[in-house]
């Protein structure tokens, strides 16, 4: 700040005649294109902030996805022609960029089977230019709003109404791949369905709506919103309710169930009739009135 | 000896047997129990002290049994339902505690002399062993079986008879299944509906990659549609075999399988959602391949190839469901399944 004040004197101090009335003016048109920002009409300004943010959204494009997904988010197939290098990106929508990479699945490291998600890399403001550059290939799905998934505004008896609905929703849509718990599951060759416990509810819905990976997709006109809806409270109520049964081991059934009955428990007990017979109760003296 | 390689005993020069002396038990080694009094009382309080910690327990258990609320709200103790865990651990530790006292006991205090107990013979005595046989034999003449070769064969006979009625008996496990597996609840022109909550589906409501988890209207009876009520019995077979699901792809990658040109609505195919294998509900689908796999076996389907088996047991390509459109462009069955749905059956072949 020092420094800063210090050259903004030396400035003053010797080129006072030339530079200020420059300053002078730009600080002006700065001033009143601010203002006229601020207090121009609605519609205007968002049109003006909607180019700017698919420009914006471009230039990240650019560097960011276009190695894999071409140029124009057209897609790119490898070089015997025969397998999908970047998918086109031609009407997946804002809702697909804001999963992918609100996730961190996008951009990929590598590509592969499946892309894991990982650190998020962008801040939300470079997620929304992304897919307003993405949307503006061709119109897909949208981001939902906080209001599409949250219970707000449904009364006691309506919330437990849509919970039991959306368990029932869940049971019948999601549970092949996900678990009855939405803790995920083995898919064929290598690839899993991942874990719902921590997913935030607009990544859920993000994900029923386009379908990322093999997810199949569960379209507005396959599962209605408010269906969306019931199955995200009903994923929220599972994180809330407490563990009845003690240790739930991560929820995937027989597999950790059967390990730690094997392990701890068969193992326990082996060890302890190992312990037993190892140490020995004899001692080295003479009974002296036997 | 050393010329001796018959392995056998050396003779002696009086005739007998040279044998290895009987070695007899080693001396008893005491324990520190037996020889130091503070240790036996020791462990004697050990001992007592595992069985007091046991009663300890017990009564914990039924403290915790009375204390803790179940049902609809229960008692919750850092994120775990208190009832269950406090139950297991008490008596866990109760019979944990026994256990460890009795070896604790048999180990430290219980006498332990080794003692000897001779091995006799397992043969009866000649005297037992004639006298046996001698009842038997004429117990055998004295019935006259050997003599009478016509009672010895009726009574055979009769005796085997008596088998039948239990094996004609098995008929009353169940009524034959007649040729129930081979149709199901689907017949031509019933709207295919959305499971649990029952609408029917319209034809732009699928998207290409949608998989919709769908059942025959009638298991969704209303005064509208005209269905009767199932219950019981009917309502189990019929939601057992009638469950369908729906996929969307693009229908130039859809290639439908000899004589089904026209099951497929714009990409949109259906197939049952029981495996061929042994009748799991399958819908784990993988959107960009349509292989559609069964989480018991691993028996997977190709959706986009007419339900053909790619991999695992399942021996017959999945039945698929003839779609067409009616008037109000909601998706409907053309008819139903052209073959038993479900894994295979002995009259299948």
């Amino acid at each position: 700040m020092r420094f800063l004040n210090r050259s903004a004197g030396r400035l003053s101090r010797y080129r006072r005649s030339r530079v200020a009335g420059l300053l002078v003016m730009l600080f002006g048109l700065l001033l009143t294109g601010g203002l006229f920002a601020a207090f121009s009409p609605a519609t205007a300004e968002s049109q003006a902030n909607d180019a700017d943010q698919v420009a914006a959204g471009r230039q990240l494009f650019l560097v960011g996805c276009s190695f894999c997904h071409g140029r124009n988010g057209q897609g790119q197939l490898t070089n015997d022609g025969k397998q999908q290098f970047g998918p086109s990106l031609v009407g997946v929508g804002p809702a697909a960029v804001d999963f992918q990479v609100g996730t961190g699945r996008m951009p990929a490291t590598q590509p592969g089977q499946q892309i894991p998600p990982k650190k998020v890399v962008y801040s939300q403001d470079e997620i929304d230019a992304l897919a307003a550059y993405v949307s503006s290939l061709g119109p897909g799905p949208a981001v939902p709003a906080e209001g599409d998934y949250s219970s707000a505004g449904l009364s006691d008896a309506e919330k437990e109404a849509a919970v039991s609905r959306g368990g029932q929703i869940f049971l019948t849509n999601c549970t092949a791949c996900h678990n009855f718990g939405g803790n995920g599951g083995a898919m064929p060759e290598g690839k899993i369905a991942y874990n719902l416990t921590k997913t935030t509810p607009k990544h859920i819905y993000e994900a029923m709506l386009t379908g990322p990976g093999q997810m199949d997709v569960f379209s507005n006109g396959n599962l209605s919103p408010d269906e969306k809806r019931d199955v995200i409270l009903y994923l929220q109520s599972l994180r809330e309710t407490p563990e009845y049964g003690g240790l739930s081991l991560g929820g995937l059934g027989p597999v950790t169930e059967g390990l730690a009955a094997w392990l701890v428990g068969i193992g326990g007990l082996v060890g302890f009739a190992v312990w037993i017979a190892a140490h020995t109760t004899r001692s080295s003296k003479e009974k002296v009135d036997a | 000896m050393s010329d001796n390689h018959d392995n056998l005993p050396v003779s002696t020069t009086d005739g007998s047997v040279d044998q290895m002396p009987d070695p007899g038990l080693p001396a008893h080694t005491w324990r520190p129990t037996d020889v130091d009094e503070k240790a036996e009382r020791r462990a004697e309080r050990q001992v007592a002290a595992m069985f007091g910690l046991s009663m300890v327990c017990t009564v914990l258990f039924v403290v915790s049994y009375f204390a803790f609320k179940i049902g609809d709200d229960p008692t919750v103790v850092a994120g775990f339902g208190a009832s269950n865990v406090f139950l297991g651990l008490s008596l866990g530790f109760a019979l944990l505690l026994i256990g460890v006292g009795i070896i604790q006991l048999a180990r430290k205090l219980m006498a332990d002399h080794e003692i000897v107990e001779m091995r006799h013979p397992a043969r009866s005595s000649d005297e037992d062993r004639a006298e046996t046989l001698a009842a038997l034999d004429q117990g055998v003449s004295e019935s006259g079986i050997g003599r009478r070769p016509l009672v010895r064969n009726m009574m055979l006979g009769a005796v085997g008879l008596v088998g039948v009625p239990l094996v004609v008996g098995l008929r009353d496990l169940g009524p034959l299944p007649g040729d129930k597996l081979y149709h199901t609840i689907w017949e031509p022109g019933m709207r295919i509906v959305k499971d649990v909550v029952g609408t029917p589906i319209h034809v732009s409501d699928m998207v290409i990659g949608d998989l919709l988890n769908a059942e025959p209207e009638a298991l969704f009876p209303t005064e509208e549609n005209g269905y009767p009520e199932l219950d019981g019995v009917d309502l189990q077979v019929q939601k057992a075999k009638g469950p369908v699901i729906l996929h969307r792809m693009a229908p130039s990658e859809n290639k439908p399988g000899p004589g089904r040109d026209n099951w497929a609505i714009d990409g949109i195919v259906c197939y049952s959602k029981i495996c061929t294998h042994v009748g799991c509900p399958i819908s784990l689908n993988e959107q960009t391949t349509h292989h559609l796999l069964c989480p018991c076996h691993q028996s997977t389907f190709d959706l986009s190839d007419a339900g053909r088996v790619i991999f695992g047991p399942a021996n017959r390509s999945l039945p698929q469901l003839p779609l067409a459109v009616d008037g109000e462009g909601y998706l409907v069955a053309q008819s139903d399944f052209t073959e038993p749905v479900g894994p295979s059956f002995w009259e299948r072949g």
